[in-house]
């Protein structure tokens, strides 16, 4: 037991006292290791992929020229006379992730609205989980309800021409698939919003309604344009639906009443084939795969410049 | 139980009220926080509510625009009036009662948008200005009104989250009288902000006075001395006395307003 009559430096300084803060010492750093090892692993595997990528593509374009890559028009790999043109996959993909942002962007924003400024809390705690559920369905259902269902209903109504593969059922469905992604980061970014700028607006004599688009939206804007980022490039990294509603053929096109066949889709379809290894066929689905997280890259970095330029301070 | 005291004084020099609240009890839930408050907000002049912290004051003044209607459990009875008009009336609309009874709220709370889209904020939401030449005669006024023209007229489409603590209250008094309200109520406007800014915001009230009715929320006696011609004293939810300012700070009737001015509570 330490004398507490004794100064304070000399208890600090006790030999007990030095030991015990050097176990302590000890033991934080060992907890600061392994919280390091930790991020570190997601660190070294992120890595690893790029790297492999890299490689394989690499092979890949010592057969292929980069030019051809990026400006043909035909993309046949499996054929004898194979062209590599990745264009008609970069559109297969924008546009069925187009499609999908436009159905899921205005509903996603009206549901997070609803919740954020309007439902009580009892309807919303309700309401959520349902929501949460529409992320929680596998996406090979959802191929199949593009498929067997909203085509079909297309064709009975409004789009009696629309081919059975087509990208717009496809990219509904996704959109349906990623409400929840829009609805409840946008929701957060808005309940953050401080409510000292709703009691702003509404003693402005602003209505709920005019606050909630006024003053709630532009004040979260920059975390609704982050979700509405990651919204993206859920759609644009999906597979399942794609691959099973918007067909398979590679097609050069900005119409999404056609089939097509998005990076993803290709990369499915060929890794569950039997290609040899180090084929140019096998390594091309490297160098869609680099493609695809360019494209996302430049989504991130969107989104980065986005927050910084918008970024609302409240 | 505390008694009601509303000193009466007499009718020749003083304005005729703006504003009054007659037996306003407010209940948050089963809690009553206020107790058949009854006051008169005097036209053209500042009206100052003083006591202990949770006495009711804020409470009172999100009576006079129906600010208590946002909180969820929050019940108001007994009247608020404007110009003789029961404000919690069915047939008034929120909407325009708050358009003529401004606020400006404790933290300066600019909008997240430039300084210019700030003040024009209520212009637009009211319709008050038919073309864009209109809205800008709008914003400078109001800015030049409060006090900010001459800092931020080369920048108005900065955010208005940019400015100093003092200037974006002041913008936040810009914003509330580009609507052109009859009163605006002001809940420890100068809380958040040094001497100096203090000190010019308190310089503006005195001018506002010209134009507006003000009532305005402060813990500061020395504020509500140099600003208010009238004095409310709360204490535990009940108006304790009310009378002009003079009168309170030098001759208070009652002992808990003589008590809670020398600074013996609160
Ligand atoms: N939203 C609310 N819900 C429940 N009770 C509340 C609410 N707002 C205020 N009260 C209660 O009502 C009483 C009066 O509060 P009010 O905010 O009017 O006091 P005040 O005089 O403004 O105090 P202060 O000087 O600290 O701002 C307090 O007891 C407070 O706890
Ligand atoms: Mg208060």
């Amino acid at each position: 037991m330490a004398n507490l009559a004794q100064p304070a430096t000399t208890r600090l300084n006790s030999p007990q006292a030095v030991a015990r803060r050097r176990r302590q010492y000890m033991r934080e750093r060992a907890i600061e290791a392994l919280l390091f090892a930790c991020a570190a692993v997601s660190v070294v595997v992120t890595l690893t992929i790029v790297l492999v990528l890299i490689r394989e593509s690499l092979a890949f374009f010592s057969h292929v020229s980069i030019v051809e890559f990026l400006t043909s028009r035909t993309w046949t790999p499996l054929f004898s006379d194979a062209e590599y043109g990745i264009l008609p996959l970069v559109l297969g993909t924008l546009l069925s992730s187009l499609v999908a942002l436009l159905v899921a962007l205005p509903l996603g924003m009206v549901i997070a609205i609803y919740l954020s400024e309007f439902a009580g809390a009892r309807v919303r705690e309700t309401l959520k989980p349902f929501l949460e559920l529409l992320s929680g369905i596998p996406t090979v259902v959802y191929g199949y309800f593009a498929l067997l269902i909203v085509t079909p209903l297309l064709q009975a109504t409004i789009l009696p021409n629309l081919p059975g593969f087509n990208v717009l059922s496809a990219g509904i469905v996704m959109g349906i698939m990623i409400i929840p992604y829009i609805s409840s980061l946008s929701e957060d970014a808005m309940r953050a919003v401080p409510d000292s700028l709703r009691d702003g607006s509404l003693a402005m004599g602003a209505t709920r309604l005019q606050t909630s688009i006024k003053v709630v939206v532009p004040a979260a804007f920059s975390g609704l344009a982050a979700a509405a980022v990651l919204a993206i490039s859920r759609a644009v990294g999906e597979t399942m639906i794609v691959a099973i509603a918007a067909g398979q053929q590679p097609n050069f096109t900005f119409n999404p009443t056609e089939s097509a066949a998005t990076i993803t889709a290709y990369i499915a379809q060929v890794a569950l084939g039997d290609l040899p290894h180090g084929s140019i066929a096998y390594q091309s689905i490297f160098a869609a795969g680099l493609t695809l997280m360019a494209m996302t890259l430049v989504f991130n970095l969107a989104a980065y410049w986005l927050r910084k330029r918008f970024r609302e301070a409240y | 139980m505390p008694t009601v005291l509303n000193i009466v004084s007499p009718m020749d020099a003083l304005p005729p009220p703006k504003m009054e609240g007659v037996d306003v009890k407010v209940f948050y839930g089963a809690k009553q926080a206020l107790f058949d408050v009854s006051l008169p907000v005097r036209n053209r002049s500042v009206t100052a509510m003083i006591g202990p912290s949770g006495c009711g004051k804020s409470t009172f003044l999100r009576c006079l625009n129906r600010m208590n209607d946002v909180i969820l459990g929050a019940r108001v009875e007994g009247a608020i009036t404007l110009d003789g008009q029961n404000v919690y009336d069915k047939t008034v609309d929120v909407v325009q009662l708050r358009a003529r009874v401004g606020m400006v709220f404790q933290k300066p709370n600019p909008f997240p948008k430039s300084i210019y889209d700030n003040v024009a904020y209520g212009p637009r939401i009211h319709g008050l200005s038919a073309n864009k030449a209109e809205l800008d005669g709008i914003v400078e006024t109001s800015l030049k009104k409060a006090g900010l023209w001459k800092e931020v007229a080369d920048r108005l489409d900065q955010p208005g989250t940019g400015l100093s603590g003092g200037q974006q209250q002041r913008l936040c008094i810009a914003r509330a009288i580009a609507v052109s309200p009859e009163v605006i109520l002001m809940d420890e406007p100068c809380s958040a902000l040094d001497p100096i800014a203090t000190a010019i915001i308190e310089e503006l009230i005195d001018e506002l006075r010209q134009n507006f009715t003000i009532a305005i929320v402060t813990h500061s006696m020395q504020q509500a001395a140099r600003v208010s011609q009238y004095t409310a004293f709360f204490h535990l939810g009940y108006l304790v006395e009310y009378g002009e300012t003079r009168q309170i700070f030098t001759n208070p009737k009652e002992a808990r307003t003589q008590a809670y001015i020398t600074g013996r509570f609160g």
